[in-house]
C-alpha cells in the first residue's frame, strides 16, 4: 500500500507529506523553546538587582560553536543541493562535514559543562567568598586548592559580573577556614552546576535541550548518510526528500543556538 | 501523483496476511488496529480513574471509616504508610488518588479514547485515505502512550506512593512533597507526562497533514464531515500547547532531582526550616506554563466528542446538519481564542485587575462559538425525521448535558463571581458535566456506532439503552448536588468531605446537610460503576455473538467510512474515491433514497416520489 | 556502503535548468553563510560596547540575532518561497509564543505597568 504524496507534492498544496510533518514539527519546536526563553526572561526579570550573572560563560568558546553550527547549516544545505544536481560524491563530503561539525560542538559543549562542575564558590569564616576552579590533583580532604580569586565582602558584584581578564591564583583553603550552612550544618562550598542559581538553572537547561536536539539531528542526519544511503539507488526522489526534511530540522536547531548564544553568554 | 489501483491494494492485502500476531496486533501500524489499541486501553484507564474516585467516595461519605473489602486489599499491597490495618486510606493517599484520578482520566483515558482511537480508526477512513501519511510514527505514538501508562501506574506501588499534588501539580508542593524520596510518585509523574505529551505531538502532526495531504479526490475543506474538523482543530491544539507544559515539566524534574528553583522562591521554608535550594524562581511561572497547556486541553477533550454527536444526529435526523458553515467557524474560532483564556483559572493569584479583565474578556468570547455549535445542534433536530436508537440517545443526552456544564462555567469566567467559587466544588461539578457527561457520553455514542464497521456486528441494543438510562440517571445524582456543595463553599480535595468545617456552625461553616450530600453522591458513584457492567459485557459478548449487519452500511450514512467493506481491510477502500457532494446529503428531495453517500456518482436514474426510510 | 558510483542514478531526473537553479541556490547560500559569520563576530562586538543602559545592548543584540535567524529560515530553509500552508502555520505559531511571552510578563509585573528590571 503506497502512500500518495510521500514522494510527489500533492498538486493543490504543492507539498509533500514530510515536509509538513517537518514543519507542524518544528512550530511545535518552536513553543517548546519559546517557553523556555519566557521561563529566562522572567527569571531574569524577577532577580534582585545586581544579581543576575554576566560574563560566566566563555565568550570565545561560544563563539566558535555558533560559527562550527553556521558552517554545519551551510554544509546540509549544498549536500542538498548536491543531491538535487546528483552528484552524489558531493553530497557524502558535505554531510560528512555537517556530522563532524555536530561532533566539535558537542565536544566543545562537554568542555564547558565540565568546567562549570569544577568551578567551586567557597563562603569563608571572614565573610569573603573564594571562587575559582578545583585543583584535584592538590586537593586533600583537609585542604581545598582551587584556582581563582579571593571576593572581599564589600566587592560582591564582582561575583556576578567577573571582569573579561581573570587572573587566576592559586589558593590553599584549609576546611576549617570554610563557613558552615546553618541550614544543612555542611560547609558552604558549591560548584557551578543548575543548583547554584537560576541563570546557571536555565543555562544548563536550555543548553541541554538544545544538545539533545544536535545529537539527535546529527544520529537522523548520519544515519540517512550512512546505513540508509542505499534509498538512493532505489528511490532518489525519495532520499532527496529525507534529506530535505533532515536538512530543515538541522537549521532550526542553529536557529535556536543563534539566539541562545547571545542570550546566555553575551547579555 | 495517484495513490493505490485495485491490484496494488489487493497484492498489499494479500501480502499482509503473511504478517505474524506481533506485527499484525501489537506492532501494527495501521491505524485501525493503532485506533483499537488506544480504544481498549484508554476504556481500562477510564474505569481505573472510576475506581480510584470510588474508593475516594468511600472516605467522602464515612470519614475515618475502613473501606470494605478494598480497604484491606489496599493495605495487604499498598502497606501500612497508605492505608490502615483497618483499611482506613490515610489523607497522603487521598491525595494521590485524586491526582491520579485526574491525571489518568485527562490525559490517559479521555484524550486517548477521543484523539487517539476515534481520531485513529475514523479519520483516514472518513477522508477516503488508505491509513494515516505516516504510519510508522503512529505506532511509536501509541508506544510512548503505553510507556507513560506504565510509568504513571508502577508510580502507585514505589516508596511514598503516586504524585500526591494534585493532577495541577503545583510548585513548591509538587516539589516538596515526598522530597526525602528521590526519585519518587510525583518524578514518575513528570517522566510519564513527557512521554504522554511526546505521543500526543507525534499524533497532532500525523493527523494535521493526513487531513491535509490525503483528503480524496473532490473532498474539500467544506466538504468534509464536522468530525474531521474536529479531530483537525484538536490536532493543533495538541501541537502547540504542549510544549510549554513540556518544557515546565522538564523545569520542575529539575527541581525535583538537581535541586534547581526553577519555580521555588526565595526564603522558602518547610516544616520551619529554610530550605537549602538557591532560590529566585516563580511558583507563578509554574502556573502560567501549565495552564497554557490545560485550557486548550480542556478544548481537546471536547471537540472531539462534538464531532462524534454531530455525525450521530445527522445520521439519525434523517437531515443536513443545521449550519455546518458556521459550526466550521466556530471551532476554528474556539481553537485560536482557546490559547488566549489561560489565567482565568488563575484569578486568585493576584494578578492585577487589567490583565484580569484582559483574561475575562477573552473567556466570555469565547463561550460564544461554543453556544453557536450547540445551538447548531439543537436546531438540527427542528424537523428531523429522529430514530431513536443507542448512539443516538447518547448523543441526545449529550446536549442538555453539556449546556449545563457549559452555562455553569460562565460564573467562573467572571473574575468577581470566581472569587467565591474558585477551588469548590462547584468547579467539580461544572468541568465534570462536560467531560463526563459531556464527553463520555459522546465517546459512548461513537462506540455504540462504530462499532458494526469495526467488528461486522451490533452492540446488543436494549442493553445499551439500558446502559444509558442508568448512567444518565447517575451521572446528574453524582454532580449536581456539587454544585450545592460548591456555591455553600465546600471546597476541592479535602480529605475529610468538610467536616472539619461543619464544626464551624452554619453561619460561617459547612451545615451539615451540605455534608450530607456527600452520602448520596457516594452512592451514585458506585451506581455508575455498576451501571457500566452491561456496557462491559456487551462490548465482549457482541464480537463473536453479537447481531450480524446485512450491510457495510447498516445505519444507512453519508459519511466514507461506510463505503469500505466491513470490517475494513489494510488499506481501507477497494476503488478509489471520488467525492461528489458535501457530508450531509440526507432527504434531498427528489432522490430516490433519504441519504445519498458522498461518493456516489450522480446518476440519471428516474426519480420517485417520497422518501422511503429505511429501518 | 560498498563502492557506489557518485554519478545520477537513471531514475532521477536532472536537467539543464534543475542544475542551473541549484547553482544560483548555491552561491545565494555562501554568501549568507558569510554574513551569518559576520553577524556573529559583530554580536560579540556590540555587546562588548557600553552604550550606558543595559537595555540597548539587549536590543541591538536581539536585532543582530532575528536578523541572522532571518536569513537561515529565509534562506536556508526556503521560507522565502515557501507554500501558504506552512506560511499560515508559523503565523499562528508566531501568535501564540507572542500571546504566551506577553501575556505572562503582563500579568506577573508587579504594578500594571510593565517594568523591566535591568542593570
Amino acid at each position: 500500500m503506497e502512500i500518495p504524496y510521500a514522494v510527489k507534492p500533492r498538486p493543490d498544496t504543492g507539498l509533500y507529506n514530510a515536509k509538513v510533518g517537518i514543519w507542524l514539527f518544528l512550530a511545535s519546536e518552536v513553543m517548546l523553546f519559546g517557553a523556555l526563553f519566557c521561563s529566562y526572561i522572567l527569571m531574569r526579570v524577577n532577580a534582585p538587582e545586581g544579581t543576575w550573572p554576566h560574563h560566566w560563560l566563555n565568550i570565545w568558546m561560544g563563539m566558535t560553536n555558533t560559527i562550527v553550527l553556521i558552517l554545519s547549516s551551510v554544509t546540509v544545505v549544498l549536500g542538498w543541493a548536491s543531491l538535487k544536481m546528483g552528484k552524489f560524491g558531493h553530497y557524502k563530503f558535505y554531510q560528512g562535514i555537517t556530522i563532524l561539525c555536530a561532533l566539535v560542538f558537542l565536544g566543545i559543549k562537554s568542555f564547558e559543562y565540565h568546567d562549570k562542575f569544577i568551578h567551586y564558590q567557597i563562603n569563608l569564616k571572614d565573610g569573603t567568598i573564594a571562587d575559582g576552579h578545583l585543583q584535584s590533583a592538590e586537593t586533600t580532604k583537609d585542604l581545598i586548592v582551587i584556582e581563582g580569586r579571593i571576593i572581599p565582602p564589600d566587592k560582591m558584584e564582582e561575583l556576578y559580573n567577573p571582569s573579561l581578564e581573570h587572573e587566576g591564583k592559586l589558593l590553599k583553603i584549609p576546611i576549617g577556614d570554610i563557613k558552615i550552612d546553618p541550614r544543612t550544618k555542611k560547609p558552604m562550598m558549591e560548584n557551578y552546576g543548575p543548583w547554584h542559581n537560576t541563570y546557571l538553572a536555565i543555562y544548563f537547561t536550555m543548553t541541554g535541550l538544545h544538545a539533545l536536539h544536535v545529537i539527535a539531528g546529527a544520529i537522523v542526519i548520519f544515519a540517512i548518510w550512512g546505513p540508509l544511503a542505499k534509498v538512493w539507488e532505489q528511490d532518489p526522489e525519495r532520499y532527496v526528500n529525507r534529506v530535505e526534511v533532515s536538512g530543515l530540522f538541522w537549521h532550526f536547531v542553529d536557529l535556536v543556538w543563534i539566539f541562545l548564544f547571545p542570550v546566555l553568554y553575551l547579555l | 501523483m495517484q495513490p493505490t489501483t485495485h491490484a496494488d491494494t489487493h497484492a498489499q492485502a494479500s501480502h499482509h496476511e503473511e504478517l505474524g500476531f506481533w506485527q499484525k496486533y501489537i506492532f501494527s501500524t495501521d491505524h485501525k488496529v493503532i485506533g483499537v489499541q488506544y480504544g481498549i486501553t484508554g476504556l481500562m484507564f477510564l474505569f481505573l480513574g472510576l475506581c480510584l474516585m470510588s474508593v475516594m467516595r468511600w472516605q467522602l461519605a464515612n470519614p475515618g471509616t475502613g473501606v470494605p473489602f478494598i480497604g484491606h486489599l489496599l493495605y495487604r499491597v499498598l502497606g501500612e504508610s497508605m492505608v490502615s490495618k483497618a483499611g482506613v486510606i490515610s489523607p497522603d493517599l487521598y491525595n494521590a488518588f485524586g491526582a491520579m484520578h485526574g491525571t489518568i482520566m485527562v490525559f490517559l483515558a479521555i484524550v486517548p479514547l477521543a484523539f487517539g482511537a476515534f481520531g485513529n480508526f475514523v479519520t483516514p477512513l472518513q477522508i477516503g485515505a488508505c491509513d494515516m501519511t505516516f504510519p510508522r510514527v503512529n505506532m511509536v505514538s501509541y508506544q510512548f502512550y503505553f510507556l507513560g501508562g506504565v510509568l504513571m501506574l508502577s508510580s502507585f506501588f514505589i516508596p511514598g506512593g503516586a504524585a500526591k499534588s494534585g493532577w495541577t501539580s503545583y510548585s513548591p508542593l509538587a516539589t516538596i512533597a515526598d522530597m526525602n524520596l528521590r526519585p519518587n510518585g510525583q518524578t514518575f509523574w513528570i517522566i510519564g507526562m513527557v512521554c504522554l505529551i511526546n505521543s500526543s505531538l507525534l499524533g497532532a502532526v500525523n493527523f494535521i497533514t493526513t487531513i491535509i495531504q490525503l483528503r480524496a479526490k473532490g473532498l474539500s475543506w467544506m466538504r468534509l464531515p464536522f468530525f474531521c474538523w474536529a479531530q483537525f482543530v484538536t490536532a493543533f491544539l495538541l501541537l502547540l500547547a504542549f510544549p510549554p507544559l513540556e518544557a515546565a515539566a522538564v523545569l520542575q524534574l529539575m527541581d525535583n532531582l538537581l535541586g534547581t528553583s526553577f519555580f521555588l522562591p526565595t526564603g522558602l521554608v518547610v516544616s520551619g526550616q529554610l530550605l537549602h535550594i538557591s532560590g529566585g524562581g516563580s511558583p507563578l511561572l509554574w502556573q502560567h506554563l501549565f495552564w497554557f497547556l490545560a485550557h486548550p486541553e480542556v478544548y481537546v477533550l471536547i471537540l472531539p466528542g462534538m464531532g462524534i454527536v454531530t455525525e450521530i444526529i445527522a445520521n439519525n435526523t434523517r437531515k443536513p446538519i443545521w449550519g455546518y458553515r458556521s459550526m466550521v467557524y466556530a471551532i476554528l474560532t474556539i481553537g485560536f481564542l482557546s490559547f488566549i483564556v489561560w489565567a482565568h483559572h488563575m484569578y486568585l493569584t493576584g494578578m492585577g485587575t487589567r490583565i484580569a479583565t484582559f483574561f475575562q474578556t477573552t473567556t466570555m468570547v469565547i463561550s460564544i462559538p461554543s453556544v453557536i455549535i450547540l445551538t447548531a445542534l439543537f436546531m438540527s433536530l427542528w424537523g428531523g425525521s429522529i430514530r431513536i436508537n443507542t448512539p443516538m440517545l447518547f448523543a441526545l443526552g449529550f446536549l442538555p448535558m453539556f449546556g449545563i456544564g457549559g452555562l455553569t462555567g460562565l460564573p467562573l469566567g467572571f473574575n468577581a463571581s470566581d472569587i467565591h467559587l474558585h477551588d469548590t466544588y462547584y468547579v467539580i461539578a461544572h468541568f465534570h458535566y462536560i467531560v463526563a457527561p459531556g464527553t463520555i457520553f459522546a465517546l459512548f455514542a461513537g462506540i455504540y456506532y462504530w462499532y458494526p464497521k469495526a467488528t461486522g456486528r451490533m452492540l446488543n441494543e436494549f442493553w445499551g439503552k439500558v446502559h444509558f438510562a442508568l448512567s444518565f440517571v447517575f451521572m446528574n445524582l453524582i454532580f449536581m448536588p456539587m454544585f450545592i456543595q460548591g456555591m455553600a463553599g465546600m471546597s476541592r480535595r479535602m480529605y475529610d468531605g468538610g467536616n472539619s468545617y461543619a464544626a464551624s456552625g452554619e453561619t460561617i461553616g459547612l451545615s451539615t446537610d451540605i455534608i450530607h450530600l456527600n452520602v448520596g453522591i457516594s452512592h451514585a458513584v458506585w451506581a455508575l460503576g455498576l451501571s457500566q457492567i452491561p456496557f462491559i459485557i456487551n462490548f465482549f459478548w457482541s464480537i463473536n455473538w453479537g447481531k450480524k449487519v446485512t450491510s457495510d452500511n447498516p445505519w444507512d450514512a453519508t459519511t466514507l467510512e461506510w463505503q469500505t467493506p466491513t470490517p475494513p481491510p489494510h488499506g481501507n477502500f477497494e476503488k478509489d474515491i471520488e467525492v461528489v457532494r458535501g457530508p450531509y446529503e440526507y432527504s434531498v428531495p427528489g432522490k430516490s433514497r433519504d441519504f445519498t453517500p458522498q461518493n456516489e456518482p450522480d446518476s440519471p436514474a428516474p426519480v420517485t416520489h417520497g422518501n422511503p426510510v429505511r429501518s | 556502503m560498498s563502492d557506489r558510483p557518485s554519478s545520477t542514478p537513471a531514475t532521477l531526473h536532472v536537467d539543464e535548468h534543475t542544475i542551473h537553479e541549484m547553482q544560483h541556490h548555491i552561491r545565494r547560500y555562501l554568501i549568507v553563510g558569510v554574513a551569518l559569520a559576520v553577524g556573529t563576530a559583530l554580536t560579540v562586538w556590540a555587546s562588548l560596547i557600553n552604550f550606558g543602559s543595559r537595555e540597548i545592548n539587549i536590543v541591538v543584540a536581539l536585532i543582530i540575532a532575528s536578523a541572522k535567524g532571518f536569513l537561515v529560515a529565509g534562506f536556508f530553509m526556503h521560507l522565502i518561497s515557501e507554500k501558504k500552508m506552512i506560511y499560515a502555520v508559523l503565523a499562528f505559531t508566531a501568535f501564540f509564543f507572542t500571546g504566551l511571552l506577553f501575556l505572562t510578563l503582563w500579568s506577573m509585573a508587579h504594578d500594571n505597568i510593565i517594568q523591566i528590571h535591568l542593570r
